[in-house]
C-alpha cells in the first residue's frame, strides 16, 4: 500500500468530485477513505488513496492532479501521507 | 488515521505561513583527488562533485513534488579546499583555479551554491592555508556560486590572532573588489569560531574531514509557523510561550527528518543530520524579528530581546531534538540582518544596534550575518569586531561567526542591495575608536582553562 492524501479546494461546482475520481480510476489509484463537505460555498474534500497499483510516478501524477485541479477550478494537492504522519504522530 | 484537520494545519503552515526546508545539502569528500598537478586536481574534482551530485536537484524535486513541501535550495558543500590544494598549489592564483572548478561544476549540477572554498586556521596557519586565504578576493570576485569560510578559533585550541588580523584585511579587499555589485563578495564568506563539520546551510557550509565519503545534511526553516502559533498565545504565561514554541519547533522539524530520510534513501546516500534552524528569509511573514515582537517586544534590539531569544532558541532545540533522529549542523535561531525585514525595520527605527547584536549572538545560533557596515571602517576595527565574536563562541563552547558586508563608498543611512533570498540592509554605525594596537600584536590567544577536560 502507497497512501497519498489528496485535498481538493475551491469554489462548488457540479462535477468536481466525478472528474477527481474518473482521473483516479483511469490511472489505476484505489480510494480507501472520502471525506467531503461545504462550506460557505466552498468545496472541501480530504481523499485517502493507495497508488501502489498505479503505473505512473508519484511526482507526476502530483503534477497531473494539480493541472486537473486549474481546468476546473480548484486547487489539488497531492502529498504521501508520510509528511503529515511524521508531523502528526509520534 | 491522519484526519481532515491535521491535513489543513499542515497544509496551511505550507501555504500561508513559510514553512519550507531550507536546504538538502550534499556533502563530498574531495580527500581522494588529492593530486599534486594542478590540472589533474581541477579534473579530479570537477568529475567527483558531478558524478556524486548528479542527481540531487531532480531528487529534491521529486520529494518536493510528491510531499508537497517546498524545498527551497539544492548545495553542495565539499572538503576544506585548502587541505585539498595544497600539493598542487604554489601561488594564490592556483588556488582561484580550483574556485572556479567549483562554480563550473556547481552550474552543470544545478545547485545554487557551493561552499567548502575554506581554511581550518584555529591553531595556525600553513602556507596553503595562507594562499588560500590570500585568494578569496578574487575568488569570490570571479565566480558565481562558490562560498568561502575559515576557522580562526575554537574552544580547544583558542584564537588565531595573525588569521583575524589577516581576515580583517581580506574582508575589506572583497568588498573593494566587488563594490560594483554592492559588495556581494562579502555576502559568500564567513569566519567562525568551533566552526561544525556538518553545516548544511551557506556561506559557511564545508564538508568536515570526520565525515564519510558523502553525506545528506537538511536544514529547515519556518519562523512564520512559530509567530503564527504564538500570535494565538498573546498574554499567555511563560510556561504557555515555551511549550508553544517547543512544540510547533517539534512540527516544523519533523518535516526535516522526512525530507533528509527520503533523500537519503533516494541517492544512496547516508543521512547525516537534520539542522532545525529558524532561518529567516526576506518574505513577509518569514521572520526570526516578528517573533521576537511576537513574545512582547516593540522591536527587536529593544530590553529584553536577548532573553527572549535564548528562551525561543531553546525551545526550537528542544522541540526540534526529539523530532529528528540525529540534530546538528547549527541549529538553534538565525539573526541575520539583512534576511530579516523584521530586523532591518528595527535597525532603521535605530532599535538595533551592532552592540546588542553581539550580545544576541551569545544565546542563539550563528553570530554577527549579513551585517553591512560603512565602507570605510578600517581593517583592524573589522577584525576587532571578529575577535570580538570568536572570543564569545571561544569562552561559551558554541560556533560563532562574522559574516560583514563593507559597503564601499556607503554610510550610515545608506542601504545595499543583494537580491533574492539574501534581502537588503541599511548600513551599521561601527565604533569609531581603534583597536590597532590589539589587533597588531603577533600570535594566538590560547584556550581558555575550561577546555581542559581531562
Amino acid at each position: 500500500m502507497k497512501k497519498t492524501i489528496i485535498t481538493v479546494v475551491g469554489k462548488d461546482t457540479v462535477g468536481i468530485i466525478a472528474q477527481v475520481c474518473t482521473y483516479l480510476a483511469d490511472n489505476g489509484i484505489n480510494i480507501l477513505d472520502i471525506s467531503q463537505t461545504i462550506v460557505q460555498g466552498y468545496f472541501n474534500m480530504m481523499m485517502v488513496v493507495d497508488t501502489a497499483g498505479a503505473p505512473k510516478e508519484a511526482a507526476l501524477i502530483s503534477d497531473e492532479m494539480a493541472q486537473l485541479g486549474e481546468k476546473i477550478g480548484v486547487v489539488i494537492n497531492c502529498q504521501k501521507e508520510e509528511i503529515f504522519d511524521m508531523m502528526h504522530r509520534i | 488515521m491522519i484526519n481532515f484537520m491535521e491535513v489543513a494545519e499542515t497544509n496551511k503552515m505550507i501555504e500561508e505561513e513559510n514553512l519550507d526546508v531550507r536546504t538538502i545539502t550534499m556533502g563530498i569528500s574531495l580527500l581522494n583527488c588529492i593530486d599534486s598537478d594542478l590540472e589533474k586536481l581541477n579534473a579530479k574534482i570537477y568529475q567527483r562533485i558531478t558524478e556524486a551530485a548528479r542527481d540531487l536537484v531532480k531528487t529534491g524535486e521529486d520529494i518536493s513534488k510528491e510531499y508537497g513541501i517546498p524545498i527551497v535550495n539544492k548545495r553542495i558543500s565539499v572538503t576544506p579546499i585548502a587541505l585539498i590544494g595544497s600539493a598542487a598549489c604554489k601561488t594564490s592564483e592556483d588556488f582561484v583555479t580550483i574556485a572556479h572548478t567549483l562554480d563550473r561544476a556547481a552550474k552543470d549540477v544545478g545547485v545554487n551554491l557551493i561552499g567548502g572554498y575554506s581554511a581550518l586556521v584555529s591553531k595556525g596557519t600553513k602556507k596553503a592555508d595562507e594562499l588560500l586565504i590570500r585568494s578569496i578576493p578574487k575568488a569570490l570576485a570571479e565566480t558565481e556560486r562558490v562560498c568561502s569560510s575559515v576557522n580562526v578559533g575554537s574552544t580547544k585550541t583558542g584564537i588565531n590572532m595573525d588569521a583575524v588580523r589577516l581576515i580583517g584585511e581580506i574582508i575589506l579587499e572583497t568588498a573593494e573588489m566587488t563594490k560594483d555589485r554592492d559588495s556581494v563578495g562579502c555576502m559568500k564568506f564567513v569566519v567562525f569560531c568551533n566552526a561544525p563539520d556538518d553545516n548544511p546551510f551557506m556561506a559557511g557550509a564545508f564538508h568536515g574531514v570526520t565525515e564519510a565519503d558523502e553525506i545528506i545534511n537538511v536544514g529547515v526553516s519556518g519562523p512564520g509557523v512559530v509567530k503564527t502559533a504564538l500570535s494565538k498565545v498573546r498574554g499567555e504565561d511563560f510556561e504557555v510561550l515555551c511549550e508553544t514554541i517547543k512544540k510547533t519547533a517539534f512540527k516544523v522539524t519533523r518535516v526535516g527528518q522526512l525530507v533528509a530520510k527520503e533523500a537519503s534513501k533516494r541517492l544512496g546516500v547516508p543521512f547525516g543530520i537534520v539542522d532545525l534552524s529558524l532561518a529567516p528569509t526576506p518574505a513577509i511573514g518569514d521572520s526570526v524579528a516578528d517573533i521576537l515582537c511576537e513574545i512582547g517586544l516593540e522591536y527587536a534590539g529593544a530590553p529584553g530581546t536577548t532573553a527572549a531569544l535564548a528562551l525561543l532558541n531553546d525551545q526550537v532545540k528542544k522541540g526540534g531534538v526529539m523530532a529528528s533522529s540525529y540534530v546538528g549542523g547549527l541549529s538553534g535561531a538565525f539573526i541575520p540582518v539583512s534576511e530579516d525585514q523584521g530586523m532591518i525595520d528595527a535597525v532603521e527605527a535605530g532599535a538595533l544596534t551592532l552592540e546588542k547584536l553581539e550580545a544576541m549572538t551569545c544565546v542563539c545560533s550563528v553570530g554577527l550575518d549579513m551585517i553591512a557596515i560603512p565602507g570605510d571602517t578600517k581593517a583592524t576595527s573589522i577584525s576587532g569586531i571578529i575577535a570580538d565574536e570568536m572570543a564569545i563562541g571561544m569562552i561559551n563552547q558554541k560556533t560563532t561567526a562574522v559574516r560583514l558586508i563593507p559597503a564601499i563608498g556607503k554610510k550610515v543611512g545608506d542601504t545595499v542591495q543583494f537580491g533574492g533570498l539574501f534581502g537588503y540592509a541599511p548600513v551599521m554605525p561601527v565604533n569609531p575608536f581603534s583597536c590597532e594596537a590589539f589587533i597588531g600584536r603577533k600570535g594566538r590567544i590560547p584556550a581558555p582553562i575550561h577546555s581542559f577536560k581531562n
